[in-house]
């Protein structure tokens, strides 16, 4: 028996003789540490303070600092190249420091609020001058949950439908519907509260409830539903239609067992995503919903609280306790809306699936 | 041996048609009408805040929109004596979109230049989830994290912008009173707006033909060099009505203007002084303890926002798609 030798096989990683080796960039880093240092320098010895001063002052020295190491080694091109690159690196830098502050804040001064209490008793026996200890969200997340329910039932339909259309048939009005529904997810969420306010409540005898703001939210959700679900719609294969037809099927069989279950995972994402549009929607709230400070089971007759407008009516109190409970709910809004956004990203990564 | 007849059933012959089934006429037909639903939607939220608006119209005429007092008293007869004109807050919701615009697109522009050409891979992923989180946060949080935090702030950098800058007229204020203004608020949209205009951008820009970016490096140019001669001029306009989608949701936008902005019925060119107008948020101020003839004025009011949004949207979704499917 003779040994062979296995030839050993290496992965072939393509070069890339163009970038940056650890000696390129050790002049970089010090460049930016000097400048760090001179930063805190320069705010300690003149009158330039605040956390403005540093962030000015080291965008700067930074940034000049590299251009300087450019034009030393590949002249003034190269310096302005490197110019822009910080400009575009600081951009993006102050496009993202919000969202840290923003979750930063809402987990600092929500987190505060949060006990097993804040989720089981509702605002009957509290008012927002209480402390946290006394009264919570139950109501308003029972709220949040009927307004979902409602609104998916009476926008899913509508979208579906229209995106079957705009995907399905295709016919000669689906440029002009395709313009609609663009134009429709412009609509101001203010506009589609006064819209039912006006429509339904203002002249009748009828009172702010579940189904009114589920109505009005409808409308919001309507759009995002429509949009995702013909993308999706239009990623299931042609193929697969072709074979239902050529089978014999007729169109609507095709559709109802191949080319909606095909989709179905997308098609629930686009409805996790409506969902999350609406979620947290408080204007329309304000002219629809009515109040309610305890659970309220019935969605058509007597008043309901939702969770943004639970954060609304804390804002509104104005008192250091009622901002407090604000933050509180907020934070568990926040965390609805972002396991919703977290849900669509699951389902949406998953391909479109045929069994 | 017998033999027997067998017989067969022969089917009859098939009869080939290209009429449609039952179901499929009664399926087609479905979809045909319930895809007209959004224009029913669109057409009835213009049609009953028109209807219900038209005697504010009717009483104030021109002066709807062209003057800027707001009041229902009742006079010593006890009758209602109403004026209702919007001005101020037309022209304190374009002032404070404005200023959106200002601030949020060239940092959104920055971003997705950022995140198509500079960013790692990992990073430019991590990033764009964290876009379209931002996308999905709920408008009162803005709001409470604008009055909250963002509020002193604000006051700050306009002191500072004041201090330096006053000689601008419309960065001088009648005395110094910083809170709750325009600027403040203008600074909330933008970074409400930053999502929405940055992934327009960024699609845009990710769809740069690669050839003449090619083109472009071959001819010796530095990247920045490149995004200047390529990327720029084929992107503006998507840009551009990346920026109008931002504007769009900008003029509409209620609650977080609400909290950050003090609602004075005067025009205000001094964004740095604290009062300001807006549309929806005035809607939503007034509502409360209006009377039914203020209601009427105050659904007129929102007439106005629906078309204002309403125009600047259709106009953004056709130069996107122009600008997407140039692309292509």
């Amino acid at each position: 028996m003779t040994t062979t030798t296995i030839p050993h096989h290496e992965t072939v990683y393509p070069k890339r003789p163009w970038k940056a080796t650890k000696a390129d960039l050790i002049p970089v880093f010090a460049a930016l540490a000097v400048a760090a240092l001179l930063d805190y320098a320069v705010v300690a010895i003149t009158p330039m303070k605040g956390k403005l001063a540093y962030a000015l002052l080291f965008f700067v020295f930074g940034a000049g600092f590299q251009m300087a190491l450019k034009w030393k080694k590949l002249g003034r091109r190269a310096a302005v190249d490197s110019l822009a690159g910080s400009v575009a690196i600081s951009g993006a830098v102050i496009a993202f420091v919000p969202v840290l502050s923003l979750l930063e804040t809402t987990i600092v001064k929500g987190a505060k609020g949060l006990s097993l209490g804040f989720f089981i008793h509702d605002m009957s026996v509290a008012n927002y001058q209480s402390p946290l200890s006394e009264g919570g969200v139950v109501q308003a997340i029972v709220g949040t949950l009927y307004l979902i329910l409602i609104a998916t039932a009476i926008s899913l339909p509508l979208s579906l439908l229209t995106a079957l259309y705009l995907t399905e048939i295709k016919g000669k009005a689906s440029g002009f519907i395709q313009f609609l529904v663009q134009a429709m997810s412009g609509i101001p969420s203010v506009v589609a509260g006064i819209f039912i306010y006006s429509a339904l409540l203002l002249t009748t005898s009828l009172r702010g409830s579940t189904i009114m703001a589920a109505l009005a939210l409808a409308i919001l959700m309507i759009p995002t539903v429509t949009r995702t679900a013909q993308e999706v719609l239009l990623l299931v294969p042609a193929d697969l239609r072709e074979a239902g037809l050529a089978l014999g099927a007729t169109q609507w069989k095709t559709v109802a067992t191949i080319v909606v279950p095909a989709a179905r995972n997308g098609l629930i994402t686009a409805v996790i995503l409506g969902v999350a549009r609406i979620a947290g929607e408080t204007a329309p709230l304000l002219f629809t919903l009515g109040v309610s400070n305890k659970i309220n089971w019935n969605p058509f007759s007597g008043g309901q609280s939702a969770l943004p407008y639970y954060v609304w009516s804390g804002l509104g109190d104005g008192t250091e306790l009622g901002i407090d409970r604000a933050w509180s709910g907020i934070l568990v809004l926040l965390i609805v809306v972002l396991s919703l956004f977290a849900t669509a990203r699951i389902f949406g990564t998953r391909k479109v699936k045929i069994k | 041996m017998s033999s027997s007849v067998i017989e067969r059933a022969v089917p009859e012959k098939r009869v080939l048609t290209t009429k449609p089934r039952p179901s499929d006429v009664a399926f087609r037909a479905t979809l045909n009408v319930m895809s007209y639903s959004s224009l029913l939607i669109l057409a009835a939220i213009g049609g009953f805040l028109a209807f219900r608006g038209f005697g504010a119209f009717k009483e104030n005429g021109f002066g709807f929109i062209t003057h800027s007092d707001w009041s229902s008293i009742v006079d010593n007869s006890g009758k209602e004596v109403n004026t209702f004109g919007m001005a101020a807050m037309i022209t304190g919701t374009l002032i404070i979109s404005t200023i959106a615009l200002v601030i949020g697109v060239p940092i959104s522009v920055l971003t997705a230049l950022f995140l198509t050409f500079y960013a790692p891979e990992k990073i430019k992923r991590a990033l764009v989830t964290v876009v379209d989180l931002m996308a999905s946060f709920p408008s009162i949080l803005y709001g409470l994290w604008g009055f909250i935090v963002l509020s002193p702030m604000a006051t700050y950098w306009a002191k500072l912008i004041y201090k330096y800058l006053h000689w601008i007229p419309f960065l001088n204020v009648p005395s110094p009173a910083f809170e709750r203004s325009p600027f403040l608020a203008g600074i909330v949209l933008s970074i409400m707006i930053i999502p929405i205009v940055t992934s327009v951008s960024r699609e845009i820009f990710g769809q740069t033909p690669l050839d003449r970016i090619q083109a472009a490096y071959a001819l010796g140019a530095t990247r920045w060099g490149m995004i200047r001669a390529v990327v720029l001029p084929f992107g503006a306009s998507g840009v551009v009505g990346g920026a109008m989608l931002g504007l769009g949701r900008a003029l509409g936008e209620t609650v977080a203007v609400y909290s950050v902005l003090n609602i004075v019925f005067k025009i205000n060119w001094h964004i740095l002084y604290g009062y300001g107008g807006n549309i929806a948020s005035m809607i939503v101020q007034k509502f409360g303890e209006a009377s039914f003839t203020e209601k009427k004025a105050l659904l007129a009011a929102g007439f106005v926002l629906f078309v204002m949004t309403l125009l600047v949207n259709m106009v953004a979704n056709t130069v996107v798609q122009r600008a997407v499917k140039s692309g292509k």
